[in-house]
């Protein structure tokens, strides 16, 4: 007799979690199926929590969610090969009661949230790969296949959380593959540190926490960003480009990772920290234009598997708890009302996502993509004018300032021509609008 | 060069911890006549975990203990499609202790 649930989570990322709480929460015969050793084992994030979209699942979470520091500053830098130039934003106001932001070990988060899900009444299993969905006939899906023994398992629906590579949705057809433009590849690692040492480099107390995000030539003229951010004890440091830059550019990932560490600027932070992990995860970044179908009959796809990142803000785990939570309670709207699962009915689905922050940012953000992929001097170029110009301002040596002007100018007429210039300006205001 | 960054990426690798799926690799090469006829090899500098390598005859060799399983090998290799890639069977592969 095959087992039978109203739902089947498929992974126990951020969007499956959400998923699968408020289905548990609302008194659904739920299964959450995970491939890892353990909830977060396969999870890799930066990683910064933001506050709100948990806040709507598990109000109270503050009370014993395992965050690392709230971030009160926020800094932004354009790296040089020996300098920074960039933007800070510090503010006492972050510390409240109520921080909007965390920075966060992932595997502590996921080991918490799967705590909560079980409290709530669901059942999960680890250890269990999904290889396929099972579909009928009509091409509706009414459950999963996994690899266990006699592992088929039936469901009324199935949320697909399982994350960017989605290969149940592409196997069974569903959703096209990745291109390499659209995902980008991080490398990071946990650097281990004496806490007072992270107060006293970063300017913090107790658990007030930075975290910096950085652009330059770490990139090595590719489309892609890098970070740092302070935990309690341990800082994590990464660095990502798009797969179809490194693809070209014949560069190592992890080359870019040591060249990142080796950086005169960022050196002084990191010095003396043990590292303890490495890892590599894929992001989607190919926002609005890239979001496959996300309902059919008998399934749905959320967060990363639906590709749902904000490129431009770094934001991802919060569009993932967003895309779970809706997803949820379109199921248990439907179940409700004793409605079928049918891909008619499931796309409310979607409406609600185009209702909400999710799919606006995405939209907002639909041309940035491309326009970064095609316009490589953002990332190379320009970060190297602006370290330069500050470096001629910064430098008193008896020019005049009105020639230090000009020679800045022509620094970057040179590089980029005065069409060029205005043209990227025109390309900006256009991708941000 | 390549082999000092060899070095380094198995000292970063050496920190995780990996349950090992012994003789049942997660990922194969589908025909290695295909990766000897492929100009560029993208997948030996573009794994995290360096688990491709171009091998004497010009060929690339695969060892999927040291794999993140990000799936970027997958994706460079779309083109010519010469990668089996599968999740390892539940419970194996890398395990993140922080992730």
């Amino acid at each position: 007799m095959v087992e039978k649930f109203d739902a089947i989570v498929v992974g126990a990322g951020p969007s499956g979690n959400a998923a699968t709480y408020t289905l548990a929460k609302a008194g659904m015969n739920v299964l959450q199926l995970e491939r890892g050793e353990y909830p977060g084992a396969k999870n890799v994030q930066g990683g910064i929590m933001y506050a709100a979209e948990l806040e709507k699942i598990i109000p109270d979470f503050r009370d014993d969610c395992p965050t690392e520091r709230h971030i009160i500053e926020q800094r932004i830098w354009l790296l040089g090969d020996d300098s920074y130039i960039g933007t800070n934003y510090r503010s006492d106001a972050f510390n409240t009661d109520a921080p909007n932001r965390y920075t966060i070990i992932r595997a502590n988060i996921d080991k918490w949230f799967s705590e909560r899900i079980r409290k709530a009444g669901a059942l999960q299993i680890c250890e269990t790969t999904v290889t396929e969905l099972l579909r009928d006939a009509s091409g509706k899906v009414y459950g999963v296949k996994t690899d266990r023994v006699g592992g088929e398992i039936h469901a009324d629906v199935v949320v697909m959380a399982d994350g960017v590579n989605a290969l149940l949705a592409k196997r069974a057809g569903l959703h096209q593959e990745l291109a390499p433009q659209n995902v980008a590849l991080a490398v990071k690692e946990i650097l281990f540190i004496d806490p007072d040492l992270i107060q006293q480099r970063f300017g913090l107390k107790d658990e007030e926490g930075v975290v910096i995000e950085i652009m330059g030539k770490v990139t090595k003229g590719m489309v892609g960003t890098a970070f740092l951010y302070t935990n309690k004890e341990s800082l994590t440091i990464g660095i990502g480009c798009l797969v179809s830059d490194f693809k070209q550019a014949g560069v190592a990932p992890y080359k870019l990772l040591e060249d990142l560490k080796n950086h005169p600027v960022i050196k002084p932070l990191i010095e003396g920290a043990e590292m303890k992990e490495y890892a590599a995860h894929m992001i989607p970044e190919g926002g609005y234009n890239a979001v496959p179908q996300l309902t059919g009959d008998g399934w749905l796809a959320v967060g990363d598997a639906a590709h749902f990142n904000n490129a431009a803000h770094r934001e991802g785990s919060n569009l993932a708890m967003a895309s779970g939570r809706m997803a949820a309670e379109t199921i248990i709207e439907l179940k409700r009302a004793g409605r079928p699962m049918t891909a008619a009915n499931l796309a409310a689905y979607r409406r609600k996502l185009d209702d909400s922050f999710v799919m606006k940012d995405l939209k907002k953000y639909r041309d940035l993509p491309d326009i970064m992929h095609a316009n490589k001097q953002f990332f190379g170029a320009y970060p190297d004018l602006l370290n330069g110009a500050a470096h001629n301002l910064f430098t008193v040596d008896s020019v005049d300032k009105l020639t230090k002007e000009k020679e800045i100018m022509r620094s970057f007429v040179k590089k980029r021509s005065f069409f060029g210039l205005m043209g990227d300006a025109i390309k900006l205001a256009r991708a941000f609008r | 060069m390549s082999h000092i960054m060899t070095i380094k990426v198995e000292d970063k690798l050496y920190q995780n911890r990996y349950i090992v799926d012994e003789s049942r690799p997660h990922i194969r090469i589908k025909e290695e006549a295909a990766c000897r006829s492929c100009a560029t090899q993208p997948c030996t500098w573009c794994c995290p975990a360096a688990c491709y390598t171009r091998d004497e005859a010009g060929g690339v060799s695969l060892a999927t203990d040291g794999c993140l399983e990000c799936g970027t090998c997958r994706v460079v290799c779309q083109d010519k499609g010469n990668i089996l890639w599968d999740y390892p069977r539940g419970g194996y592969g890398i395990s993140y202790k922080f992730g």
